[in-house]
């Protein structure tokens, strides 16, 4: 969502906020989401747009180490908070041990749902380094993919944790 | 360098696209964004039937941000959006037009488009366009009686009424031992892909060009249903598709945006981009499913069928689409599925009522079909006391009589299986299930209602009657191929590149696939119908046969030697017996130039070439699922999915396990939370993700496959079957099966899709079922 500048209103506020650890400064309406935010003022676009009620996860992003649906969060909210998204997990060609056992046991298709996969697992396994199946299952609850069917995910996840638990 | 076996035809290598997706750089339509880009909002009917009265503009033209607004009366010489496929003329007077004119059918059909300076404004206008309705009466139901009809045409809104027939059906009933009956219903469910659609549209006045990115599953087909309607020749319009976010069956048909967004892009001269929201996914994008199938059965005592009698409406919703009346054609044509029916009449209504159009969604019409089909079987084996596993085994067509023609016919086409061992199939899975000894050793402690149900399915795949591809290979050796076929999550970019590097001996993640771009290629038919691998696969084999053929015609050239003595292995080609003196494709390639070539021969390292096959060919499976039932809650708890599917050869078995896998889980939302419904004013009340219920992982059970390649298919050089619907095609009638096992006597009443915890206390609960 790009805001032309000449046709917003007046009602505007300042948000400062991180972003992969990268300061930023906007003007924006109030009523801007974050999701719209990190994505069409930032041109950040790993993070996507599946439901914008808050149902399906596609938007997950780590807001002060804590998951949550930038699409019904507010980008005034994220003021002098810092936000993780997707591009935060790899550096360089170098994948996150999460993305790697994600693309080694298909974990994706699409790939649109992925991103919001990829961060909820990330804070799954941070908080519970050797999930049980059924954990997995309840943990990714929140997090809708049409494509794969969720077993390959759920392969992913604990290939995932079993690289995590070798890396410390 | 790694040889063919390990990466080519046949290995499950990592997907080639998925390194940009995990990364968050894929490159969706909202991910675009052009410079001096406007914003489109569609303002859609909120009656299910009126007539328009009056659009009131003057008050939104006055807004902030607003650019203008379009409705019908400003559609220059507009055309209804036609028929993609099978287009009938008596369809015609039910075709949508991408503005509604006079009267509005359906809640969400278009009225008005918005443009303004941010997608933000254009949605804070629609409240202002003040559009005066007069409400009619509203048709919900395929059987109520209509006071209103869609149409003048359309009496009693049937926009269509065949009957498709083989054999002597009276004289199959005639001589009946037995007959069953059921009257089976299926949800309305749609594709819903986790991506929204999206277009930009972007008119470059220097080059006399339009350009439509968004566009995916059909893109030629859709630049020449777009030039028809803006009388632009279709050289003058290039589409291009983006990465997508899930196609099945719903995503990429042309819709009335596809042509609003590009028309008011021309208009303007400036780019548009449209974001479809979920509510208006939910309400605009294509619903299907919502069938309606009244069945009579003709046994023997012992489980023979003699015919099958069907009765079949079709719920079409408030206009005809792209898709014509394929769905229910189809389902009339795959309804005898993997059984010798020899005796068999269909009769098709399909009716419009005042909902979302429908289309097709992935096993359009057969997901239906083999539901309906498959409880019938079930209840007749429990009226005749016969085992549901013999009577499907003593009814299922035999692999000594492939291929075998089952007397309907589709899309112009006789239904011929090609090849297959159904009998097999259904042993592998009660085997694989351990489906006898598990029927009989229910613990007898549980509270819970236990429950198997089997399916059996045959799947039509790879519809043709072409694909095509471009394999070239430049100055430095890289190849890069080209196809008119889409992709659409499935990983098209990975399969056309095994299937080439099987050829050429490179490693597949060298190659690099172009698709869904209608300037790469002259021609294109699509994804859709389980035919990317198959039609569009079989083109890169042909294409890549010739270049090689080509390579070592050149390198004969250079290292002066007959073409016979030459061998390519790894990326470079040597004479046999010397593998010393070898040549890169680089090499190979620079010497093909214009400049080097021998003056004799063809200049280059480009071919394209057209696979063509008017034949589908036939995938095949079966189904088993465990459920539970908790008698309190009433709540059906898929515990385990077993499938054993055939598609002859598989060029990577993981992605194909993973096709399968998902479609299998589509199957089970269908089947048990999935429905779009409607109050009895025609309101759609499913409209989020709160209503309208996707599996998530805590729904989805344990599964397990078993891929079987006993019947390669004679159809293509590969032997390949598609095999993006085999997981979806049994699970509804798998499913409906456990369930009304696990109900015991109840479960005779089993009659409808998706089987909600209130239906289950209904049937446990009511004797009139």
């Amino acid at each position: 969502m790009v805001q032309d500048t000449k046709h917003t209103s007046n009602k505007t506020r300042l948000v400062k906020l991180t972003v992969n650890g990268v300061a930023y400064e906007r003007v924006v309406e109030p009523r801007l989401t974050l999701v719209d935010f990190i994505r069409g003022e930032l041109g950040i676009t790993g993070t996507h747009v599946g439901c914008e009620h808050g149902v399906c996860g596609a938007c997950t992003v780590i807001f002060d180490g804590y998951p949550v649906r930038s699409c019904i969060m507010l980008a005034v909210q994220a003021h002098s908070h810092s936000v993780q998204t997707v591009e935060s997990m790899s550096t360089g060609d170098q994948l996150h041990p999460i993305q790697q056992a994600f693309w080694e046991n298909f974990g994706l298709q699409c790939g649109f749902c992925t991103p919001g996969f990829l961060l909820t697992v990330q804070d799954l396994l941070s908080r519970n380094p050797d999930p049980t199946d059924t954990e997995i299952r309840e943990e990714l609850s929140g997090n809708i993919c049409r494509c794969t069917g969720y077993q390959s995910i759920i392969a992913a996840v604990k290939q995932a944790a079993i690289y995590m638990r070798k890396e410390e | 360098m790694k040889t063919e076996h390990t990466n080519g035809i046949g290995a499950s290598i990592k997907r080639l696209e998925d390194k940009r997706f995990l990364q968050g750089q894929g490159n969706y339509i909202d991910d675009m964004q052009l410079p001096d880009m406007l914003h489109a909002a569609v303002l859609r009917s909120p009656y299910a039937h009126a007539n328009i009265i009056d659009i009131e503009v003057s008050a939104a033209l006055e807004q902030p941000g607003i650019v203008t607004i379009l409705t019908f009366a400003d559609l220059i010489s507009v055309k209804p959006i036609p028929i993609r496929l099978n287009p009938y003329g008596s369809l015609e007077p039910f075709l949508q037009y991408p503005l509604a004119s006079n009267r509005v059918r359906y809640v969400g059909d278009p009225v008005a488009l918005i443009i303004a300076h941010s997608r933000y404004q254009a949605e804070d206008i629609l409240e202002h366009i003040l559009v005066q309705y007069d409400p009619l009466p509203v048709n919900i139901d395929t059987e109520q009686k209509v006071i209103n009809p869609l149409y003048n045409e359309a009496k009693n809104n049937v926009a269509s009424n065949f009957v498709m027939q083989k054999g002597d059906i009276a004289a199959a009933f005639e001589q009946a031992e037995h007959i069953t009956k059921l009257r089976f219903t299926s949800g309305r469910h749609s594709g819903v892909p986790l991506e929204t659609r999206g277009l930009i549209a972007h008119y470059d006045a220097t080059q006399e060009r339009l350009k439509v990115w968004g566009p995916t599953k059909v893109t030629h087909f859709n630049r020449g249903v777009l030039a028809r309607m803006l009388d632009m020749g279709e050289h003058q319009i290039q589409m291009i598709e983006p990465d997508v976010g899930g196609g099945f069956g719903v995503r990429g048909e042309f819709y009335p945006e596809d042509y609003l967004i590009p028309y008011a892009a021309l208009i303007l001269k400036r780019p548009i981009k449209w974001i479809e929201d979920r509510l208006e996914n939910l309400m605009a994008c294509n619903h299907s499913r919502e069938q309606v199938y009244e069945m009579e059965m003709a046994l023997k005592k012992d489980g023979a069928i003699l015919g099958i009698k069907v009765l079949l409406s079709n719920d079409q919703g408030g206009y005809i689409r792209t898709h014509g009346i394929i769905v229910p054609e189809l389902s009339a044509a795959i309804f005898p599925g993997p059984y010798h029916i020899p005796n068999y009449r269909c009769e098709v209504r399909s009716v419009l009522t005042n909902k979302t159009p429908a289309g097709t969604y992935r096993a359009p019409g057969r997901y239906e079909c083999n539901t309906s089909r498959e409880r019938l079987l079930d209840l007749a084996a429990s009226e005749l006391m016969i085992d549901p596993v013999k009577l499907r085994s003593m009814n299922l067509i035999q692999p000594e009589d492939m291929p075998y023609k089952v007397g309907t016919e589709s899309l112009g086409e006789d239904i011929v299986y090609d090849s297959g061992d159904y009998p097999y199939a259904l042993q592998e899975v009660v085997r694989l299930s351990k489906y006898e000894e598990n029927r009989i050793n229910h613990n007898p402690l549980s509270n819970k209602k236990t429950g198997y149900g089997i399916a059996c399915f045959v799947e039509k795949t790879g519809l043709g009657p072409f694909e095509g591809a471009r394999i070239e290979i430049d100055q430095t050796g890289r190849v890069t191929v080209s196809t008119g076929a889409a992709n659409v999550g499935q990983g098209l970019e990975t399969t056309l590149a095994q299937i080439a590097a099987s050829v050429l001996t490179v490693p597949p993640d060298s190659i690099r696939v172009l698709h869904g771009d209608t300037d790469l290629i002259p021609y294109g038919v699509g994804s859709f119908a389980s035919r990317a691998t198959v039609m569009a696969g079989s083109a890169v084999y042909y294409a890549a046969q010739q270049i090689h053929k080509k390579l070592l015609m050149i390198a004969a050239h250079i290292l002066k030697c007959p073409i016979d003595k030459l061998t390519i292995s790894d990326g470079g080609i040597y004479i046999s017996e010397n593998q010393d003196n070898r040549l890169t494709l680089a090499q190979v390639a620079q010497q093909s130039s214009p400049r080097n070539c021998p003056p004799d021969m063809e200049p280059g390292l480009d071919f394209t070439h057209y696979f063509r096959c008017n034949q589908m060919t036939f995938a095949h499976g079966a189904t088993i699922v465990k459920v539970e039932i908790d008698p309190e809650t009433c709540a059906v708890i898929p515990k385990h999915v077993w499938i054993v599917y055939d598609i002859g050869k598989a060029i990577n078995p993981q992605m194909v396990k993973g096709q399968v896998e998902g479609g299998a889980v589509q199957g089970l939302g269908g089947a048990l939370l999935e429905e779009f419904k409607y109050d009895s004013n025609g309101q759609l009340i499913s409209g989020s993700f709160v209503d309208y219920l996707l599996p998530t992982a805590t729904e989805t059970p344990i599964m397990e496959l078993k891929r079987l390649d006993r019947s390669p298919s004679i159809l293509n050089p590969l032997q390949v079957k598609g095999a993006g619907e085999c997981g979806i095609a049994g699970m509804g009638g798998a499913l409906a099966n456990a369930v009304a096992d696990a109900l015991g006597d109840s479960g005779k009443k089993v009659d409808m899709l998706p089987i909600t915890s209130e239906k289950v206390w209904r049937w446990l609960n009511t004797n009139a079922g």
